[in-house]
């Protein structure tokens, strides 16, 4: 027992160790912004500044890059959207024997690397006559982040009870009726996170959009290549601010997402109860 | 097919199937299959293209290779690099395994639920910022004045700072921490499902810890390993930007040999052909672990 609980305390160090080795890089970025030095460090500290930030506002580069980011991001979700609900419901629908293929085709792309996909992608439409560009990185980028909503959407295309369905064209509603009344908004969650977590990819997305942008900078390329040329701690705000808005979405993103499932648990446990009690009163 | 007509009705069906037609087709398996093809070409201008000097060739995979010595250890440029690449890309998914797994297993096993799931939130953090700005935060740690040769040096465990960012060193530890937790979220996914009655009963019966790990723990964590390594391994060979940033020209990565190929050397079927080996490196890792570890592609999409 001894021993046991020594190897309990020798993995809390550990994971202390680890905690730390996972954050502290990021804690010294961060905190670097606000160091005088021009080349971005903590060590030694020559004094406190937030010139940096302002460096950064007047960089015209930067705002460029950010736009560019965001009209990217903004044409995936138009882009993997649909195809993404699409493709669920095709797959959900298919006989088991096509279900098989198709969707270890359809997952293909996540284990894709992302550079491969880019060049596939760059090589497929320059034969067409079609160059580099936003346009491109949207197509790109679009191929792999269509399959995260596809299987977003089947988890919970898959909870569906299609007794529904039936029944409400039983009492003649029209094909479209039951879409835009009963699965759609069924869907809806999973429709909502998809698009969230495609504007993320997409913001995010380097190697992909490495080989698709043409002459287009990106937030991701923007920052790449000023750490390679001319890096100054403005390039370490940018970061302190994506990191901030990143922790921000991702704590909400996560508290969202455990509700949720606490909320169908309930549901679950609920219905539960009420066969149960169903069957008593049987 | 038809359950879907039924289902949804014919138009609805028909933009259904039109949509997953344009997915998988335009943007997933014809990309592939022109890069694939356009890699047998010669690298031709747009006027030759279509002329007699256009014909099917294996120069383009040829050249890797050609200039091999396995007698005196000579490799040519481009080979040194893929060789490179699959050794670093190895051990990167080495060192993640047994970096993770003691933080998996503590997860999993050890913490209470309140703890294990206020720790996975704190985890998921580093997970969501940009792989560029982790790596780049390391950039910063690496430096030689910087962070780490401080600690390190006050520490004692060095006598004269490290010039990481010259050596393979920067490269392999941006690297482990820009994929780590890839590793980790399968492994403990695993792990979890890992009833505590068996590792108490293995200790009532007598087995020291390590036997525990390895009879025990190990054996039912393979699913989470195999899908892990996978992660891992795959973003490592494909990383453009950890090298980029934190690597020197004698740390060359094979993408970047395939960047320069396209973008510096204008030439483009040689580019997709390398493309297509570091893709098939991929797959053939991606197999063997399947193969070894004995999951499935729904494991992995997981």
């Amino acid at each position: 027992m001894q021993s046991h609980r020594a190897s309990d305390r020798l993995l809390t160090i550990y994971l202390g160790l680890f905690l730390l080795y996972l954050f502290l890089p990021l804690v010294v970025m961060a905190a670097a912004t606000f160091n005088t030095s021009r080349f971005p460090t903590v060590t030694p500290w020559l004094g406190t500044t937030t010139r940096w930030f302002e460096a950064l506002y007047n960089d015209a580069g930067m705002w460029v890059a950010l736009k560019n980011s965001f009209i990217i991001g903004f044409f995936v979700i138009v882009v993997s959207v649909p195809l993404g609900v699409a493709a669920a419901m095709v797959l959900n629908g298919v006989h088991a024997k096509a279900r098989g293929f198709l969707y270890a085709v359809m997952v293909s792309p996540l284990l894709t690397p992302g550079v491969i996909i880019g060049i596939s992608t760059l090589v497929f439409w320059d034969r067409l006559g079609v160059k580099g560009g936003l346009h491109l990185a949207v197509i790109g980028q679009s191929s792999f982040i269509t399959a995260y909503v596809m299987l977003m959407v089947l988890a919970r295309l898959q909870r569906f009870d299609s007794s529904l369905e039936e029944a409400a064209l039983d009492l003649g509603a029209s094909h479209g009726q039951v879409f835009r009344r009963i699965l759609a908004p069924h869907l809806k969650p999973a429709i909502i996170s998809g698009a969230v977590l495609a504007f993320f990819q997409s913001f995010e997305n380097y190697n992909t959009t490495l080989f698709t942008r043409g002459t287009d900078t990106t937030l991701t390329i923007y920052i790449a290549s000023k750490v390679r040329t001319g890096l100054t701690p403005a390039v370490n705000a940018l970061g302190l601010i994506l990191i901030a808005v990143t922790v921000a979405g991702a704590v909400a993103y996560e508290i969202m997402r455990r509700r949720e499932s606490a909320r169908e648990r309930a549901a679950e446990k609920a219905a539960e109860q009420e066969q149960m009690s169903a069957l008593q009163l049987a | 097919m038809s359950e879907l007509f039924r289902r949804y009705g014919t138009g609805m069906a028909l933009a259904m199937l039109s949509g997953v037609a344009i997915w998988v087709l335009a943007m997933v398996v014809l990309p592939y299959f022109v890069m694939v093809e356009y890699s047998f070409h010669p690298n031709l201008t747009v006027v030759e293209m279509g002329g007699p000097k256009d014909h099917y060739t294996l120069e383009n995979y040829a050249s890797l290779f050609r200039g091999i010595d396995l007698v005196n250890l000579e490799f040519p440029d481009d080979f040194r690099v893929f060789l490179r690449t699959l050794w670093g890309a190895t051990l990167v998914t080495f060192i993640c395994l047994v970096v993770c797994y003691p933080v998996a297993y503590y997860l999993a096993k050890v913490a209470t639920p309140e703890r294990a799931s206020f720790l996975l939130l704190i985890l998921v953090i580093p997970f969501w910022i940009n792989e560029i700005l982790r790596t780049f935060s390391w950039y910063i740690m690496l430096a030689y004045s910087g962070p780490l040769n401080i600690i390190l040096k006050a520490l004692g465990i060095i006598d004269a700072p490290v010039r990481w960012l010259s050596g393979s060193g920067g490269v392999l530890i941006g690297m482990t921490y820009a994929f780590l937790l890839f590793m980790m979220f399968p492994l403990y996914n695993a792990l979890e499902t890992l009833d505590r009655n068996q590792v108490e009963a293995a200790r009532d019966l007598g087995a020291p810890t390590w036997r525990i790990h390895w009879r025990v723990v190990i054996p039912h964590a393979k699913p989470g390993i195999a899908v892990g390594c996978i992660m891992v391994f795959v973003l490592a060979a494909s990383s453009y930007v950890v090298p980029a940033l934190l690597g020197s020209p004698g740390t060359r990565w094979f993408t970047e040999t395939i960047y320069s190929w396209f973008f510096e050397a204008q030439n483009w079927p040689r580019g997709s052909a390398y493309a297509f080996i570091l893709l098939g490196l991929c797959v053939a890792f991606i197999l063997t672990m399947m193969r070894v570890f004995k999951v499935g592609l729904t494991d992995i999409a997981k």
